[in-house]
């Protein structure tokens, strides 16, 4: 579904927070492309804070973050997204008012106009329960169809990155199942780099080719996914499973 | 009956003034959570801009156009410099800006054009209508006003529904953040929707002035109709400012013909406090309570 080249992102020594103090205190992150990179922590380890940072909405005071060879750094969030970094923010982030098609078209609007169409038909083949309520609002939808349009909406603006925020938060685990096995399918099937943040490591782990551990806004652990599974200490001590 | 007639007329035809001024509080409420109280200062002042090329032209239609445009430069104008500032501020610091703006665009119009009563043109005849010996109560520039309110309105309505400036437009509205990263330029929007509530009010000004008088604070009373129209709409919806301004111009002109015009006011401000006790967040709005 992405017709974008494939990029890596790399984040360099990331120094950001909220006010005096840092919340991430050097952070280096590189996400391949075509991997799923999970990032894993408990509350106020300064994931949401990093897909902050990489999204524009914080700005840096140090450090560099590399789309490509592009330094996304400093760079505004509406600007971060043109440029091919699709942030699904926590907490969902569909425009209720706005009906499932509309949320859409909104994400089509980052296309070439004559890409729109297909993309779109391509969207609702995917996800048949989305073209069958496009005319509803997107309000109307439960939790596990309102993530599933999300995903499809950040898809829609052909990313070269998706940053995915705690994708199964609130969702039954029924639902959290299909909503994981759609974001291997993407990496799988576009060459899509993702970022994945989650409160749940052991199913971010199962998807996940890599896993960073934060703690505290500083990397404590970085490695294949399995590996990371497999160490004892690492589980009972961050991330609590 | 042919008193109820002439009386539903002309309040439809008021109505359609403050639904124009609704009209342009409500885009500038959804788009960045301002009440301008300033709106009509502005319209009034590009009135004076419009009767001051009409005067050195003899163009009405010259006028009218710059009005317009001169509306849609300056609403544009204050979002980027005095409202832009205040953003992400806590509300009433924009109250007070707009405020501040509404008692600086009077002076200022006082300093420039007086502060001396002066008569503007109609666009139309204002002899009043009548089928056979039957007079309507209306005139040729209240239909001219009716269809030009309902233009505009229907313009905008077309915009923001079926275009893609429209569909960012709205998204800003309802979520700015979601859409910034979906890459929405949620400033230009901002800037833009101020600018089109700039031109509505323009509008309102051409259409209404003619009717009264045109002096610094002659928008006053129309500003506070319009702003009773908006509320009774629930600010949040376009198409309940319109019926909004429609319902109060026809509730007002009943009053004024069937009671006697010194009441208008009191209807006005009763009409509002009714809706705010009975119906606080609007007849037309769906959400049950809004934040004030």
């Amino acid at each position: 579904m992405s017709e974008r080249a494939r990029s890596d992102l790399a984040i360099d020594e990331v120094v950001a927070g909220y006010g005096a103090a840092p919340v991430l205190r050097g952070v280096s992150v590189t996400a391949r492309a075509g991997t799923i990179t999970a990032i894993l922590g408990a509350n106020g380890a300064g994931k949401t804070t990093l897909l902050r940072t990489v999204d524009g909405t914080i700005r840096p005071s140090r450090g560099r973050i590399l789309l490509g060879d592009l330094d996304m750094a400093g760079r505004r969030p509406e600007d971060v997204a043109r440029a091919g970094i699709s942030h699904v923010p926590e907490g969902q982030g569909v425009i209720t008012e706005l009906t499932v098609a509309e949320n859409l078209a909104l994400g089509l609007l980052l296309r070439p106009r004559a890409d729109r169409a297909a993309a779109l038909d391509e969207i609702y083949r995917r996800f048949a329960i989305l073209g069958d309520r496009r005319n509803r609002a997107a309000g109307t939808l439960s939790g596990g169809e309102r993530q599933m349009l999300v995903i499809a909406r950040a898809m829609a603006t052909s990313p070269r990155v998706l940053l995915l925020d705690e994708p199964s938060l609130g969702l039954a685990p029924k639902v959290v199942s299909g909503v994981l096995d759609l974001i291997r399918l993407l990496r799988d099937e576009s060459g899509l780099t993702i970022v994945l943040v989650e409160q749940n490591a052991r199913s971010a782990l199962a998807i996940a080719d890599t896993g960073i551990v934060l703690n505290l806004g500083s990397v404590v652990a970085s490695a294949p996914a399995a590996e990371l599974a497999r160490d004892d200490a690492l589980r009972r001590h961050y991330l609590g499973f | 009956m042919v008193e109820f007639l002439e009386f539903t007329l002309e309040g439809l035809s008021a109505g359609m003034i403050y639904a124009a001024i609704a009209l342009s509080l409500v885009l500038i409420w959804r788009g960045t959570r301002v009440l301008n109280y300033a709106q009509g200062a502005l319209a009034m002042f590009t009135s004076y801009i419009a009767l001051e090329v009409i005067d050195r032209t003899g163009s009405y239609w010259l006028g009218f156009v710059v009005a317009i445009a001169a509306g849609l430069v300056i609403g544009a104008v204050v979002e980027r410099t005095v409202i832009r500032p205040v953003a992400n501020k806590p509300p009433l610091n924009a109250v007070i800006v707009t405020i501040g703006l509404l008692i600086g665009v009077e002076g200022l119009a006082g300093v420039l054009f007086t502060s001396n009563n002066r008569s503007f043109p109609p666009a139309f005849s204002i002899t009043g209508l009548s089928i056979g010996s039957v007079a309507l109560g209306i005139t040729r520039n209240d239909i001219f006003t009716a269809v030009a309110v309902l233009a505009a309105a229907g313009l905008i309505a077309v915009v923001f529904q079926y275009t893609s400036v429209g569909l960012r437009l709205r998204a800003t509205a309802f979520n700015a953040r979601v859409a910034r990263l979906l890459g929405v330029r949620v400033g230009r929007m901002l800037t833009l929707g101020w600018a089109l509530a700039g031109l509505l009010g323009a509008l309102a000004g051409m259409l209404v002035t003619p009717s009264t008088f045109l002096n610094p604070n002659s928008m006053d009373g129309i500003f506070v109709l319009g702003f009773t129209a908006a509320v009774i709409g629930g600010l949040e919806s376009p198409v309940g400012a319109v019926a909004g301004g429609l319902i109060l111009g026809v509730v007002l002109s009943y009053a004024a013909g069937y009671l006697g015009g010194e009441v208008v006011n009191l209807f006005g401000l009763a009409a509002l406090m009714l809706v705010l006790m009975l119906r606080p967040s609007g007849l037309f709005s769906a959400a049950p309570a809004r934040r004030v």
